[in-house]
């Protein structure tokens, strides 16, 4: 049923390139964003990215240049404005601000703009040549980054009060944090869409988190299933020619389901063995 | 005088019937949005919130697709999914994330029937529609549906305006006076849905957290007092939409294209502005809420 030309067309060549290391990004991001729980900055900051998209197909620009200036500008008024207690406030109104500029863009953009909406839904033909070289870079980038970041980042969302205790300067690691993902949303909404850059970001992660409780076998766990999630979905997107952020949220959204019932016949059994042997 | 006038509200602006009921349905739900959004804001439910707009907007794609009235979408599937969620998860960060799988689910589904509206309606404006709204768009049979569900949704708040108000403040305590805190938080997540539906259909899926948050938050910083904010948020919202559709209506013959700028953006800057305002006043030295912050 499948054609060989999933394999060997050049743009769906750069769809896997592309999606691979969006894959491979997301869950080790994803694995941050899950035990800070801002799932909400990880869902606003894509859209956030979307309104620059929009900004840069009015300027006629390379949409890449405007995704990453808003998402990264984003992350910095979240990291300025917010103070610990209404966090999710601030996010709200940087979401709604972004998302208002991009409301006007799109407005303003004279004709029916298809890129825009590509954006929005994501694309997998959308991945030019030198796409794939930018998302390569970027996406090398953020991974380092997130390695230099690793163990302070750790220890301050494992425990604020330690990591402050320690001398880490809590709110700059977290301002970082969010650029990092910021940056990686700028490469992953081409290829997944804005509206579902997210639910790659924080399914894979919330997945395993279900599986396993150690660190490092859970963020083995979510890229094997980040990854899984994107080919799947791919080659679904490409017999189908649906949006491909459909099928990203589905795949996700189903292996969730199948880890939490795990999950609970597991803690079931746990139990039922407990009260054996309590008899 | 007069010309000023005629500078401020661009000629036809009280004549044309699209603007009047623009004016009285932004209104509306612009009031009974900031009212609501002081409670998730104090209750700590924005993204929830923001989640069920985008529910919404899935069951608004749905509805294009079926060619019924896009309110019901917004309504049905924002009231399913709020439910939802309320059920799925009890603890704080499995909230987030129950929230975030749930909210992924719904995004799929709107992406996919916002692709199948654009290809087999033939309304290729759908997704703007939806996602950024059409407040001038909207059929006069849909503005006494709103006014009256928003009618509804002011009575149940005021019946249970108490026990809600000790719930978003102080769990523990209600549950001991025997609060039922539990059926107190779903009949408020009911009511935000419907709010939130109402946001999302005069400014869009994407922009009505706007509506319900942006007022909330800047009327908490001018006030302590939660019943004043609730005013404060109300007229706060209402000017933001109201100033917002008079200068929509007069950027039709701005550049660069003449066909007027989103009335949406205007909104989303004008509350953003407020905002910045009274955070800035804030930090202004002698204001009266710094002294009462270094008091308590």
């Amino acid at each position: 049923m499948l054609d060989a030309g999933i394999f060997t067309q050049s743009f769906m060549i750069h769809a896997w390139i592309g999606g691979t290391i969006v894959a491979i990004l997301s869950a080790f991001i994803g694995f941050f964003v899950v035990i800070r729980g801002s799932s909400f900055a990880a869902h606003a900051l894509p859209q956030a990215g979307f309104a620059g998209g929009a900004g840069a197909v009015l300027l006629n620009i390379n949409p890449l240049c405007g995704l990453a200036a808003f998402a990264v500008g984003g992350a910095l008024l979240i990291g300025y404005l917010g103070d610990k207690e209404r966090n999710d406030v601030i996010t709200a109104l940087t979401l709604v601000a972004t998302l208002g500029a991009g409301a006007l863009f799109l407005g303003l953009t004279n004709k029916y703009a298809t890129g825009a909406y590509a954006l929005l839904f994501g694309q997998i033909v959308g991945v030019s040549s030198d796409q794939v070289v930018a998302t390569a870079f970027i996406g090398i980038v953020c991974l380092l980054c997130l390695a230099f970041l690793y163990r302070p980042l750790l220890l301050a969302s494992v425990s604020r009060e330690i990591a402050e205790a320690r001398g880490v300067p809590v709110r700059l690691l977290e301002i970082c944090f969010l650029v990092v993902v910021g940056l990686a949303t700028a490469i992953i909404v081409p290829v997944v869409g804005a509206l579902l850059c997210f639910s790659l970001l924080i399914g894979p992660n919330a997945t395993s988190v279900y599986l396993t409780s150690s660190p490092g076998k859970a963020m083995a766990l979510s890229l094997l299933i980040s990854l899984v999630t994107v080919w799947i979905s791919i080659v679904l997107a490409y017999i189908s020619g649906w949006p491909i952020g459909f099928f990203v949220s589905m795949t996700g959204a189903l292996l969730y389901a199948c880890a939490r019932a795990v999950h609970y016949f597991r803690v079931k059994n746990i139990r039922l063995k407990a009260g054996i042997i309590q008899c | 005088m007069i010309r000023f006038l005629n500078l401020l509200f661009a000629p036809g602006f009280f004549q044309n019937t699209q603007v009047m009921n623009a004016l009285l349905l932004g209104g509306v739900v612009a009031a009974i949005s900031g009212v609501v959004g002081v409670f998730v804001v104090i209750r700590g439910q924005s993204f929830v919130g923001h989640a069920i707009a985008d529910f919404g907007g899935a069951g608004a794609a749905i509805a294009v697709l079926m060619g019924i009235n896009t309110l019901w979408g917004f309504l049905g599937f924002g009231v399913l999914s709020a439910a939802v969620v309320e059920l799925m998860g009890d603890r704080a960060r499995e909230h987030d994330l129950a929230t975030g799988i749930v909210l992924s689910v719904a995004l799929g589904v709107e992406s996919l029937f916002l692709y199948l509206d654009t290809h087999f309606t033939g309304q290729a404006g759908a997704p703007m529609m939806i996602l950024f709204g059409s407040i001038f768009l909207i059929k006069p049979s849909t503005v006494s549906i709103v006014v009256a569900l928003t009618a509804a949704t002011t009575v149940i708040i005021i019946t249970i305006y108490r026990p809600l108000l000790l719930c978003s403040i102080d769990p523990d305590l209600a549950r001991t006076r025997g609060v039922p805190v539990r059926i107190v938080s779903l009949l408020f997540i009911v009511l935000l849905s419907f709010v939130v539906a109402e946001g999302s259909f005069i400014i869009g899926a994407l922009l009505s957290t706007a509506l319900l948050i942006g007022p909330a938050a800047a009327a908490i910083r001018i006030t302590h007092k939660l019943g004043l904010a609730m005013l404060y948020s109300a007229v706060l919202g209402t000017l933001a939409v109201w100033i917002g559709i008079v200068l929509a209506y007069d950027s039709f013959l701005w550049p660069p294209v003449r066909r007027g700028w989103p009335v949406s953006f205007f909104v989303c800057a004008l509350i953003l502005l407020f905002y910045l305002l009274t955070r800035l006043r804030e930090k202004l030295p002698g204001s009266g809420i710094m002294m009462v912050r270094r008091v308590t």
